[in-house]
């Protein structure tokens, strides 16, 4: 019998020419948008990565971190490093902040992979405590009081405030829907298969030779550099740093995860749903503050309790659409088979 | 004599830590999970007590006769209707819900509390102490702390090696499917298992609040210092916690000693160092 095995289907395919022709138009965007505008849709940009970026740890590679802020604020600290004491284009503190912050995660999983699932989460986070206690301590970087981005620096990147703009909402572009493909990529490929083989079962993908500490580390060590890249761009779009604001765990991890739970946790389309939704919540429900944040934890757990792969895995198990397709499903050619069949019956005519 | 002096207080504050950490250890030990809410609960009881206190104008001791039935009852309620849905092989669910249990209980206190930071008034207990050496005083507020942390594990110990609800949770903890065909109603164990992690709770937030302000956000902290407390002891010994608390006390004064900017930064330092030379703890369960 005839087979194919495919990737794409006909709504994958229609998706990704929609993926495309949307990115272009939110690279044209300077063009037709608003200050305002370029300023939210560069911070659901923000979102969109750290969603897509801990949904790779958590959903895909099962390392719960708390503790993301740590390299949120690391990469902020190496952009006004970077400015203040260089005198550089903050555009370059980006790739700078990613390659910084490898090495430095590197020696963080030695420690933090020590402690089990569980424990791990808590691990990041005192990590990431550590992190905002010592640069408070930094006076060099204005200690707990924090500093501010100087002008002439900003001018570095272009002259003109419109122009900055532009190019600080391009490169959130880049990074938002470079996250996102980037994530897919990689689920795509042999790490991505390894990681599908390791959360089945780490005993049985072991023993076919899977290197599991090691995709692990690679995993979020990746995660840990592009999340700096993503805090460098963040303190690009606020011109202050702080340590408390640098290293929130509500800011750059909760709701980073109630994004992503509420979303669909292990699927590439949840974050994107669910910072959508947490975008769209915040326009009626901001101005309650704290009411908000109480309404996105109660959903995030009504959500794990009800629908635990999130607002897009209820939907897949409804309809059967994948529009990023990591898996792979087999197609039986009718057509084929038919052809086949009359020509055994004609030899056995003869 | 600072540094002597420092180094005791240091001690006796490790037994508050310990009340933060044994709470979470039990649980851990029942049923694998970490509850992320557990500082948020501890900062919780504290609000409870201040309001009851408000209301009856009891002593912070004594209010424990009504905050701790009301905190158990909490406590089972929790795991019974949501826990105990999220219990299973992964370890995402119990993490992210209680994770979130923690972000929901620290917004309503602020909704309820406001963000200003209060006190438990206990008079004398508070502000009295008595000298242990020329240049050592010893608190009566943190001598009881630490009192009642021994008194806590101790307790804790003896219900979990000398009773039948105590061999009930190392049954479940052993292996759950096993106990459950032996005629354990496992739901109901963790239930009971998350009910006593609440009376330490409830305990743990009265000296909280009696030692020092708090505020609807200092729930997390109090989180990471338990935690760091059980893996300094050793996960699953329980006089390890308590050891691994007082550690902890212990690194925070000798850094408040050196700088007050260090006080927190060099407990966190030696609960890394430890995890980079002795992973499994100083006390990890078997040895003691």
């Amino acid at each position: 019998m005839m087979h194919e095995v495919t990737r794409a289907t006909t709504t994958s395919r229609i998706a990704l020419l929609g993926a495309v022709v949307l990115a272009i138009v939110l690279a044209a965007a300077p063009y037709w948008g608003s200050t305002a505008n370029l300023r939210l849709l560069g911070e659901i940009m923000v979102y969109l990565a750290l969603a897509s970026l801990w949904n790779l740890l958590a959903g895909f590679s099962g390392l719960v971190s708390i503790g993301q802020q740590a390299y949120v604020g690391f990469g902020g600290y190496v952009l006004f490093t970077i400015c203040i004491a260089l005198g550089w284009n903050p555009l370059y503190a980006i790739p700078i902040a990613g390659l910084a912050a490898a090495p430095i995660s590197v020696l963080v999983a030695l420690l933090v992979f020590r402690l089990n699932g569980a424990y791990f989460a808590i691990g990041t986070w005192v990590v990431a405590e550590v992190f905002r206690l010592g640069f408070a301590q930094m006076s060099s970087l204005g200690g707990g009081s924090g500093l501010s981005l100087p002008i002439n620096v900003m001018r570095e990147m272009a002259s003109t405030k419109a122009e900055r703009e532009a190019l600080i909402y391009w490169a959130a572009l880049a990074l938002g829907t470079g996250s996102v493909a980037i994530v897919y990529a990689l689920l795509r490929s042999r790490i991505g298969l390894a990681l599908t083989a390791i959360r089945d079962s780490e005993i049985a993908s072991s023993s076919l030779g899977v290197p599991i500490r090691s995709i692990k580390l690679f995993v979020y060590v990746a995660v840990a550099a592009a999340t700096s890249m993503i805090g460098a761009l963040i303190f690009m779009q606020k011109l202050r740093i702080a340590p408390n604001a640098a290293f929130s765990v509500t800011d750059w991890t909760a709701f980073v995860i109630f994004m992503v739970v509420i979303g669909g946790i292990g699927t590439i389309e949840g974050p994107i749903v669910g910072t959508l939704l947490y975008f769209l919540l915040r326009q009626f429900l901001a101005d309650f503050g704290s009411i908000y944040l109480i309404i996105l934890g109660g959903l995030a757990i009504v959500t794990m309790m009800v629908a635990p792969k999130g607002i897009w895995g209820f939907f897949v198990s409804r309809s059967g659409i994948s529009l990023f397709p990591v898996g792979y499903r087999v197609k039986l050619q009718d057509e084929v088979r038919v052809r086949r069949w009359k020509g055994e019956r004609a030899c056995r005519t003869q | 004599m600072d540094w002597v002096n420092g180094i005791v207080q240091g001690v006796l504050v490790g037994g508050l830590f310990a009340l933060f950490a044994t709470g979470l250890s039990l649980i851990f030990g029942v049923m694998k999970i970490v509850n992320i809410a557990h500082g948020d609960l501890i900062v919780a009881a504290a609000y409870l007590a201040f309001t009851i206190i408000q209301l009856s104008g009891l002593h912070p001791v004594t209010s424990l006769v009504i905050v701790i039935p009301i905190a158990t009852a909490a406590g089972y309620l929790l795991q019974t209707t949501i826990l105990n849905r999220m219990l299973g092989k992964d370890i995402l669910p119990p993490l992210l819900v209680t994770f979130g249990l923690s972000i929901i209980i620290q917004n309503v206190l602020l909704e309820i509390y406001s963000a200003d930071s209060r006190r438990l008034r206990a008079g004398l207990i508070e502000t009295g102490s008595f000298p242990l050496a020329p240049g050592i005083d010893i608190g009566y507020l943190p001598l009881m702390t630490f009192l009642a942390a021994v008194i806590v594990v101790a307790a804790l110990q003896f219900v979990f090696y000398r009773t039948e609800l105590g061999r009930a949770f190392r049954a479940v903890s052993d292996d759950p499917e096993a106990s459950q065909l032996m005629g354990l109603d496992n739901r109901r164990i963790y239930g009971f298992a998350m009910a006593l992690c609440l009376a330490v709770v409830a305990i743990a937030g009265i000296f909280l609040a009696t030692r020092a302000n708090f505020d609807p956000f200092m729930g997390p902290s109090r989180l990471i210092f338990g935690f760091e407390a059980v893996i300094i002891g050793g996960l699953g010994n329980l006089w390890g916690t308590l050891a691994g608390g007082v550690i902890l006390g212990v690194a925070q004064a000798i850094g408040a000693q050196i700088d007050p900017g260090w006080q927190l930064l060099a407990g966190h330092v030696a609960f890394l160092v430890i995890l980079a030379i002795r992973p499994q703890g100083l006390f990890p369960k078997g040895t003691s």
